[in-house]
Formats: structure tokens, C-alpha cells, sequence
């Protein structure tokens, strides 16, 4: 460098960077969490809706109505069979329906207490749960486990870990083979599975056993905390007058252990004795103490186990409960959490699914089981025929959605004169769809030129069924 | 099959495709751990905002292995199925190939159902009524585009009710002509007749056949002309179904009736097309449709 260059080039501050000294990884190997068990209101209420929605999902496809299954979604024919009901992808309305019902009743108790769907009734809670009273009856409890899980290959361990294992396969392969009965009727899917016939119906059987197998031994709390998006949105849908599982942090801090009895309070600390049991039982591996987090969802097994402490340590109950952030801010007794529960938010929700289910229900009540489409014909707009009439050709697509033949008469109003003038009587058989040639004529003249409306009226001479389709009849220049 | 102009687009596509795979895959190595400053609170070393930092949160290692087998899986595929510029893929699989699986397999789940219209005869057919059901079917999905769901045609689309056949209507013959389709045509005459004074006698005179409304005397002054129509359509103008030749005596116009539409036929000439079903329907649907097709004119079972 010439000192020519040195004065002309403008000094840069360059501020000093410490060296970098570790390698940090953004991923790392889970952790399983083993939860204890415990005893408590909520433990109660979970397997009380374990049970529950078990029973109703494992019992539901082995129901007869008449002569076929209850409830079936026959994908192949697409037919789906409900109780009495029988819906045809037409109907999709209705799936729709269903689906918006359900996802304003879950933003409508998420509101008012939380994660209650997550901590109770999700299948992959549920399954889980199943799972981990499996595991705990042949391996023991938390400190078992993990004595087992850390210790060498004995027999023990081996007979042990075999057993859960079948278990857990049978368990699973059940769950998939009673999942594929509601699309496949499930008393033939069992005779064919025996004698292993049907590849598409065992490789689902298998699929839908594996997943279950996979979610509910293997990747439990990882569904909720990596995979649901409904975590991710919860926030969206709390607010200060939710309840929520809290740590009551004026009362606990500060933690600590101490002796029984003791006037504690004069040592500084609070009711929180720092036993981590809490921590121990809950099936995400969260610390409730922490305050809120995405990953809780809201089961209240550290309030059972809280509460047990509390009651060995003769302090009062609740230390962690079900309270909302507003209750725990402000130390709001029970009635004035309660006062806040109908807040805007949840009326609203409230309203909106009132609203919704009362049409959904009008719809049904209302629904036709006969769907037709008038197609115009497009290769002949219209044509004179003997006896000085005009004609218009369509094609109608009669759909019977019932589950025995039916005739349907075919007439037509709201055009002076016209009336039709092919076969006015069309049969067609119990769950057909039958495509019929319609013609319909007027008296020459009787109409000016264009477009005029037309209604095909539908009838089913038993009564079951009443449609009204619009068309249009054209009369040429 | 490339619908690519040149191969460079094709090789442009197929490089875009493959370092957008690998640059997904780059990122995810990048970004899977970071060198920092030890400082024990457990941060990414990102810092913004002169004291905001990340809280290094870890993924679980599988989900970084899920990564890595979707852009495994992901080269496997483009191997396999078509992906990379106009390179087919090694199962040479195609939409259209997929298509006529699909329809090879269904025909071959119909076989059963058609395999006795196959022998039996059209009129035993015509009795059938699952049979007619299943022509009436078939008749709506590849005929009443043209002939009209009704089956009573339109200008230019005869009508297969009213027992008039340009071609025949035996079921041998309605056979063939779904089998193997028709060409209908009329050659341009005016050179051939005269003056445009000479082809609308000689219209006047056609229209004389069928006792349709005509002016009598030109019609007087078009008969000689006839001769050169009588070729086809016969001395009586009654047509000749051995050629598709149409009966001039009757009252069915199937291009359009009046004094113009046949000055224009004549003038201008017409080639008309039947296209053949063989390639697209099975000999048993044929079958079907031909007795389906030949009932219309020939009403059997309680009618007679």
C-alpha cells in the first residue's frame, strides 16, 4: 500500500465479534416423557369419556337398522348410510354443515374452558391414554418404567416389553379393522379378513392399525406439540375470562420444601412444596408453573396431583386449578369467574350455532329423497311437429334416493299451453339414476320469440318425494 | 410426447425442478445447527434489535428426518414418473395410458353383464328390458349429442323414430352403420343444371314429389333437370338406401324444407358424417344400441 492510497480510504469501524466457541444443533432427539398416574376429578372425567367415545366408536358399525348396517359409508357405491337416513355425495351440504357445526362448537367451549376437546376427547388423547394404561399394567408406574427402560436386557424386561407390545398391537389392528368397517360393512369385512382375502381392505386395516399403533405408543404428546395446528391457534381463541389450568403464583412462591406443620409462612415461603409431582404427571412433560403454554392441553391431572399434595399437607385446595387469568389477576371468587362467561365472544358463538344447527335441522326435515337436473337438449333448439306445435326436447336426470323403485310423474306449469308431450310416467329403481327424454310443446303462437321459463314438476305417485326443477322453453324466430 | 417447442425448455424445466430439490435440501443442512457463542441461556445467537434474542426451541431429529426422506422421495419420483422437462419417467406412465387402463378394466368388469347381447338376436334384445335400460343409457351418453336425447334429431341429425332410413333400417344395417359410421354426400350440382333460374325449377319440381306446396309451372320446366338427380335418388325420386340417397317423396327434410334450402342443397352440395362407434364402444354395446335403435320404429311386446 502507498501512503497515497492510506489517506484517501475512509476508516471503517469494524466492531470486535467474540468467536464463536460451540456448535449449537437446531434438533435434537426427543424425550419421552413418562408420565405417573394418578388419582382425581379429572383423571375420572377422562376415562369417563375414554370409555365413552369407545364404546360408541367401537360399538356403532357392529348396529343393524333392517338389513343392512347402521351406519356406513359405502364409498364404493357412494351411498352413506345414518341411522335412517341414506345421503348420496349430493348431499355433501350436509357434510359441510356438519363440519361448521363442529368448528363453532369447538370455538365455543374452547372459549368458555379451554383446551377441553385436546384433554379429553381427542382420539389421539384417547388412544394415548389407552396406551399408557397398557404400558403402566404390565411395566408398573413412572419410576418402573424408567428403571426398566434404563437398565439391561433381562428377562424381565424382555417378557415385559413383548407383552405391552402384543398388547398394543392387538389393541391397534382392532382400532383399524373396526375404523375400515364403518366404509366396509364390518361382519363381511371379518369373515373376509380371516380368510385374508380383499388386499385393499387388509392393507387399510393395517394402515389405520399402524397409525394408531405409531400415535398412541410412539409419538403421544409430539401429535399435539409438533403436528396440531389447533395449538398453534388456541391463542386466538383465549382470552382473559377463559378457564385454563393456572398456577396460582401469588400463593405458591415462594416453592420450597419443608417440614409438615411448620408455620411456614414466617420462613417465606409459599404453599408450593417444590415435589415436582405436578410435573411428573403430566402427559406432555410441561411444568404447569411456568404459566400458560401452547403445549397444555388443559387435562388438569396437576390439579388431581396438586390437590392430593395439598390435602396431605392440610393447606387449602387449588393451588393449581381451573381458574381464568382474570380470576387468578384479581382474585375473583367461583360466582364472579362465572359472571364473565357470557361475554360477547361466546354469545356470539353461541348464537351463530344456534342459528346454523336450527337450519341444518329444517334441511334435513326438509330434504327431498329425489333429485333431478333438467338438461336442455343443445343440439335441437326447437322444432315444429304435427298438429302445429312447437317443441322443445330436454333431458332430465331422475334421481331416486330412496331404497325402493319408484314412478315419478312428470309434468310441467308456468308456460301457457305447454304440456308434455312424451311419456309423462318414468320408473326407476331404488337408488338409480335414470336419464329421461322429455318433450314438451305448446300450440303454435302461443308464445313470442325467446326464452320463457318453464317448471318440471317431479312427483313420486308414492309420495315420497316432491321436486320442482326451472328450465327454459325456446321459441325460435 | 413433449409439448416443449425446442429441448432447451425442457432441459430448463428439468434443471429448475432439480436444484429447486436441492436447494431444499441445502437449506435444510444450513440450517440445522449454527456455530455461537457459548453463553449457556441456551439462545440460536440471533440477535436483532440490539438485545432481542431466539430461544433455541429444538425440532425433534425425526422431523428433520421426515425432511430428508420427502426430498428422497421426491428424486425417487422423478425417476419413475414424469417430472423432468419431457423426460417420461421409467413406469412410462401417462394420463391417457392411466385412462385406458381404467377403461380396459371397466369393459373387462362389464364383460360378464354383456356377454349374452353379444349372440342374441336384436329383436330378442329389444324385448329385454334391463337391455333397453342399458341401451337407453348408452344412447344418452354417445348418441344424443347429435340425434337428441329424444332421439328425434335436428337439422342436419336424422331421426332414428320416424321408421324413414337414408341407410337401411334392418338391424343388420343399423349394426353397421354405428359399427362402422357413414359419410352421406351430395355433390354440387349447379354446374351440372343449368342456370340459378334451372335449379330453382328443378327445387320447384322436387318439392312437386312430396306434394308439398310448389308452383306448378316451374315445376314443369325443372322435370327434365330430374334426370340428372335420378342418378342417386331414382327416376321416382324415392331415393336409394344402397347409397344413403334420401327419399325425395316424403315429407322428412332433414337439411330444411322450403324452395331456398333446396336451391342451397343443390348449389352448394353437403357432405354429412355418421363418425364409426367401433373404436370407442364394445361389439356387445353395439348390439345393444342397434336393437335399442331399432325399437323406436318397431314397436313390440304390448303395442302389437
Amino acid at each position: 500500500m502507498t501512503s497515497v492510497n492510506e489517506e484517501k480510504t475512509p476508516k471503517k469501524v469494524i466492531p470486535i465479534q467474540p468467536e464463536p466457541t460451540e456448535t449449537r444443533s437446531f434438533y435434537e432427539a426427543h424425550k419421552r416423557i413418562y408420565p405417573r398416574s394418578i388419582r382425581g376429578v379429572f383423571m375420572r372425567w377422562r376415562w369417563a369419556l375414554v370409555v365413552l367415545t369407545q364404546l360408541v366408536f367401537y360399538g356403532l358399525p357392529w348396529l343393524e337398522w333392517g338389513q343392512r348396517q347402521m351406519v356406513l359409508f359405502d364409498l364404493g357405491a357412494r351411498r352413506f348410510y345414518l341411522f335412517g337416513l341414506v345421503l348420496y355425495p349430493q348431499d355433501f351440504i350436509y357434510l359441510t354443515g356438519l363440519l361448521i357445526l363442529s368448528a363453532l362448537a369447538l370455538f365455543l367451549f374452547t372459549a368458555v374452558a379451554g383446551r377441553l376437546w385436546c384433554g379429553f376427547s381427542c382420539p389421539q388423547t384417547v388412544y394415548t391414554e389407552i396406551f399408557m394404561w397398557i404400558e403402566q399394567k404390565i411395566e408398573g408406574d413412572r419410576s418402573a418404567r424408567i428403571r426398566l427402560d434404563q437398565g439391561g436386557w433381562t428377562f424381565e424386561k424382555l417378557w415385559k416389553k413383548s407383552c405391552t407390545q402384543l398388547v398394543w398391537i392387538a389393541v391397534a389392528l382392532w382400532t383399524g379393522f373396526t375404523f375400515v368397517g364403518y366404509f366396509v360393512p364390518i361382519r363381511e369385512l371379518g369373515v373376509e379378513l380371516l380368510a385374508l382375502q380383499g388386499g385393499w381392505q387388509i392393507f387399510w386395516v393395517l394402515f389405520y392399525g399402524f397409525a394408531t399403533y405409531g400415535n398412541a405408543g410412539y409419538m403421544r404428546e409430539q401429535v399435539c406439540k409438533y403436528m396440531c395446528p389447533y395449538a398453534r391457534f388456541q391463542s386466538a381463541m383465549f382470552d382473559k375470562d377463559t378457564l385454563i389450568v393456572s398456577y396460582d403464583p401469588v400463593r405458591g412462591e415462594s416453592r420450597g420444601p419443608r417440614k409438615k406443620g411448620i408455620d411456614y409462612q414466617a420462613q417465606g415461603l409459599g404453599d408450593c412444596i417444590d415435589c415436582k409431582l405436578c410435573v411428573q404427571v403430566c402427559p406432555v412433560g410441561i411444568d404447569i408453573r411456568d404459566g400458560l403454554q401452547y403445549e397444555c392441553i388443559g387435562c388438569g391431572l396437576c390439579i388431581d396431583a396438586c390437590n392430593s399434595i395439598m390435602d396431605n399437607m392440610h393447606y387449602p385446595r387449588g393451588l393449581i386449578r381451573l381458574t381464568t387469568q382474570n380470576g387468578v389477576a384479581k382474585g375473583w371468587k367461583h360466582a364472579q369467574i362465572l359472571r364473565r362467561v357470557l361475554r360477547p365472544r361466546v354469545l356470539i358463538y353461541s348464537s351463530i350455532l344456534l342459528a346454523l344447527a336450527v337450519a341444518m335441522v329444517v334441511s334435513m326435515s326438509m330434504r327431498q329423497p329425489l333429485k333431478v337436473d333438467v338438461i336442455r337438449d343443445r343440439a335441437s333448439l326447437a322444432r315444429i311437429v304435427a298438429g302445429g306445435k312447437l317443441e322443445n326436447v330436454y333431458r332430465l336426470q331422475v334421481m331416486n334416493a330412496t331404497e325402493s323403485p319408484q314412478t315419478y310423474s312428470i309434468r310441467v306449469h308456468g308456460l301457457d299451453g305447454a304440456e308434455v308431450a312424451s311419456e309423462t310416467e318414468v320408473q326407476v329403481l331404488p337408488a338409480e339414476t335414470r336419464g329421461v327424454a322429455v318433450r314438451v310443446q305448446i300450440p303454435y303462437g302461443a308464445a313470442g320469440t325467446g326464452s320463457h321459463a318453464l317448471l318440471f314438476d317431479i312427483d313420486a305417485v308414492s309420495g315420497q318425494g316432491k321436486v320442482s326443477e326451472k328450465s327454459v322453453f325456446i321459441v325460435p324466430r | 410426447m413433449s409439448d416443449f417447442v425446442n429441448n432447451f425448455w425442457s432441459v430448463y424445466v428439468a434443471g429448475i425442478t432439480l436444484v429447486g430439490i436441492l436447494a431444499c435440501l441445502l437449506l435444510l443442512v444450513l440450517t440445522a445447527r449454527k456455530r455461537v457463542v457459548s453463553d449457556n441461556d441456551n439462545t440460536t445467537g440471533h440477535v436483532w434489535d440490539e438485545d432481542l434474542r431466539e430461544l433455541n426451541n429444538p425440532m425433534p431429529r425425526w422431523w428433520m428426518w421426515m425432511f430428508v426422506i420427502t426430498i428422497v422421495f421426491s428424486l425417487l419420483y422423478l425417476v419413475v414418473y414424469p417430472g423432468m422437462g419431457s423426460y417420461a419417467g421409467k413406469l412410462q406412465w401417462s394420463q391417457i395410458g392411466a385412462y385406458e387402463k381404467e377403461m380396459e378394466k371397466a369393459n373387462e368388469a362389464l364383460e360378464p353383464l354383456y356377454a349374452r347381447f353379444t349372440t342374441m338376436t336384436t329383436q330378442d334384445i329389444a324385448k329385454d328390458d334391463k337391455a333397453m335400460a342399458i341401451g337407453e343409457r348408452l344412447f344418452m351418453n354417445n348418441c344424443a349429442q347429435c340425434h337428441g336425447s329424444d332421439a328425434r334429431g335436428s337439422k342436419g341429425f336424422p331421426n332414428l323414430t320416424d321408421g324413414d332410413w337414408l341407410h337401411g333400417g334392418a338391424p343388420e344395417q343399423i349394426h353397421e352403420t354405428i359399427a362402422k359410421g357413414r359419410i352421406g354426400m351430395m355433390p354440387p350440382q349447379a354446374e351440372a343444371v343449368g342456370t340459378p333460374e334451372d335449379v330453382r325449377n328443378l327445387a320447384h319440381y322436387v318439392l312437386s314429389l312430396s306434394n308439398s306446396p310448389h308452383d306448378s309451372l316451374k315445376a314443369s320446366l325443372g322435370k327434365s333437370k330430374f334426370m340428372i338427380c335420378a342418378a342417386c335418388h331414382g327416376a321416382d325420386g324415392k331415393g336409394n338406401q344402397m347409397l344413403g340417397a334420401p327419399n325425395l317423396t316424403d315429407d322428412n327434410w332433414l337439411h330444411g324444407w322450403g324452395e331456398q334450402a333446396i336451391v342451397d342443397m343443390i348449389t352448394n352440395g353437403k357432405m354429412n358424417q355418421m363418425p364409426a362407434q367401433e373404436a370407442k364402444l364394445t361389439p356387445a354395446q353395439i348390439n345393444v344400441l342397434t336393437a335399442y335403435v331399432w325399437s323406436f320404429s318397431n314397436k313390440q311386446g304390448s303395442a302389437n
